[in-house]
């Protein structure tokens, strides 16, 4: 569960750029629901999943993950409840580690200890859970992850956020960075995953059919602000069309301001 | 001659070990060594010295590996204050490296009573220790490289070990991708401040070897140590290539000994090409340059 209470994040504070991203933001996710997040560049949604995961400090308000206050948690202690991907393939694997070592640091969350990273035991449950992405990996347990292309390093990525089954499960464009086919490949093994690991997820998209068919629940995001939120019926009856008109609407009612403003 | 070449390579490559933990597994380039390996040195000389002049035969035959421990814990601090520098003021890894270093200079002299150097009371003592090791079967210049090989070995058997465990894995990603780290729920500051301190009880250790080897320390015996751990160990990745953690470590050593070797050739026959000893760092400086610009081209071609 997530529960996100007036937030507000800004940049740049005391440079005399102070910019304020996320005003008063409020957001609650129930257990086992899947959350898409679309709209405009720079609306503020890899800064919302930026602040749900630590990475950036909130100014005023409060973030619960399953209850607990997290508000004042540094960026890996949140980690114990969250998973992530972004969307950089580069930016959550350890290159020039095996996939088996990745595994190995990702299997588990929290303080390690002087113990057998990857026994043989634990190298034959990885095969096991490598071969459901459906690559071919399974027999590159020992190569080091930098060989992988993107797709797989992606793939790979997803699998180690969601191995040690984190409450919370936070996607940022993840298939943005990929070719159409290995984009498809990731988005059906992120459904699969979710389902199996019943997780509650917030997936950032820019693709509104995609969005439209992974989630139960569509949050539209324009300036800081969420500006539609279409959950049961109200979601089930929306389509690619009716999401653009509903974005067109907002900026609409920004150009209808400017346009009071200058007249 | 070649003894000699194999016990400097080997005692010389505990510090490159150190220098490829910072440098290698850490990325954290850390200039430390500079002021550790003399800790290393000064320590390990004033232990084993008190415990030369007791009366007690066993203390006196402890005097060598207590130095050496000593050694060990002397680097290790030097790496704590460079890592609490670089954590709690967050400046540059160069900048809390040359901080700890300057500061240890000061320590060192301490630590030898306010002298740049102290002899270890008996002639070489190291040699003594060997002697009575293998039992006087060898003879002194074997039983001593057969001494330094066994700690080497030690050493190195414990690290390809350590790079296998979970914290071991975990402190390779943090120089290879600290978000990798981050998500997995581990505090990076504290994981990377024990390998910092690996990183230099290393470099302690060899000093204290350094010191009981040639009879003494001396406070300026860390200049120029951090380029030399560095020649070694990429000489070392010259040779072999290889992804696998215990080859790598392997390589270092081996780098060790090529590294000496080289140096040992230029002391001896660099005359006929003109080469003094003070031409030596020069030819260090020459030898890194060498290898960064042999691997680039070897990548390149690959
Ligand atoms: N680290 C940062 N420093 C300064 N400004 C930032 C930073 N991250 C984001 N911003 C600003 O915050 C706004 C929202 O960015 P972002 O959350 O990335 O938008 P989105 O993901 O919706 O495209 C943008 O104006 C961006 O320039
Ligand atoms: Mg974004």
């Amino acid at each position: 569960m997530i529960r996100v209470n007036d937030i507000v994040v800004s940049f740049g504070i005391g440079g005399g750029q102070e910019h304020t991203v996320l005003k008063k933001l409020s957001l609650v996710v129930e257990r086992g629901q899947t959350v898409s997040i679309i709209g405009s560049n720079g609306a503020g949604k890899s800064t919302l999943l930026n602040a749900v995961a630590g990475t950036v400090p909130v100014r005023a308000g409060k973030i619960f993950l399953d209850n607990a206050d997290v508000t004042a948690m540094p960026e890996w202690q949140r980690a114990l409840y969250v998973g992530r991907v972004r969307q950089d393939p580069l930016a959550g694997t350890a290159g020039d580690m095996t996939v088996l070592d990745n595994l190995a640091l990702a299997a588990r969350k929290g303080p390690r200890r002087f113990r057998l990273a990857t026994p043989p035991k634990f190298a034959r449950e990885m095969e096991g859970k490598v071969a459901q992405l459906g690559m071919g990996l399974e027999q590159r347990l020992k190569e080091n992850v930098s060989r992988l292309s993107g797709g797989q390093r992606q793939a790979l990525t997803l699998l180690m956020a969601v191995l040690s089954r984190p409450s919370v499960l936070l996607l940022d464009e993840h298939t943005a960075a990929l070719d159409p086919a290995n984009a498809e490949m990731v988005g059906g093994l992120t459904r699969k995953f979710i389902a199996e690991f019943e997780l509650t997820a917030l997936i950032v998209t820019h693709d509104m059919k995609r969005a439209l068919e992974q989630a139960n629940r569509v949050v539209m995001m324009h300036e800081g602000e969420i500006i539609a939120d279409l959950l049961g019926a109200e979601k089930e009856k929306m389509d690619v069309a009716g999401l653009v008109r509903l974005f067109k609407r907002a900026r609409g009612a920004e150009y209808a301001e400017d346009r009071d403003l200058l007249s | 001659m070649i003894e000699g070449i194999l016990v400097e390579g080997l005692i010389y490559s505990i510090l490159a070990l150190g220098v490829f933990v910072s440098f290698r597994v850490l990325d954290f380039p850390d200039l430390t060594v500079e002021g550790s390996f003399p800790a290393g040195a000064a320590a390990g000389a004033m232990v084993a010295s008190a415990l030369n002049l007791s009366p007690n035969h066993f203390a006196k035959a402890l005097a060598v590996p207590a130095g050496m421990l000593a050694g060990f814990f002397a680097g290790g601090v030097a790496g704590f204050a460079t890592a609490a520098v670089y954590h709690r003021l967050k400046v540059p890894a160069l900048l809390a490296g040359i901080v700890t270093m300057t500061g240890f200079y000061s320590i060192n002299l301490r630590i030898l009573g306010g002298k740049p150097n102290l002899p270890l009371i008996v002639n070489n003592p190291m040699l003594n220790l060997a002697r009575t090791f293998t039992g006087g079967l060898l003879p002194p210049d074997l039983s001593l490289l057969v001494a330094c090989a066994l700690v080497v070995l030690l050493i190195f058997g414990v690290l390809v070990l350590f790079f296998h465990t979970e914290i071991g894995i975990a402190m390779g990603a943090l120089g290879d991708n600290e978000n990798a780290v981050i998500q997995a729920g581990i505090q990076p500051g504290n994981l990377r401040t024990w390998g910092i301190m690996l990183a230099n009880a290393l470099p302690g250790l060899s000093g204290a070897m350094a010191a009981a080897y040639q009879g003494f320390a001396d406070v300026n015996l860390g200049q120029g140590v951090v380029a030399a751990g560095l020649a070694t160990v990429m000489l070392g990745e010259l040779v072999v290539r290889s992804q696998f953690i215990s080859v790598q470590l392997l390589r270092v050593i081996l780098g060790s000994i090529i590294f000496r070797a080289l140096m040992y050739a230029a002391r001896s026959w660099g005359y006929i090409a003109g080469i003094t000893p003070n031409d030596l760092r020069l030819l260090t400086a020459l030898l890194i340059i060498a290898s960064v610009a042999v691997s680039r081209y070897g990548r390149k071609r690959r």
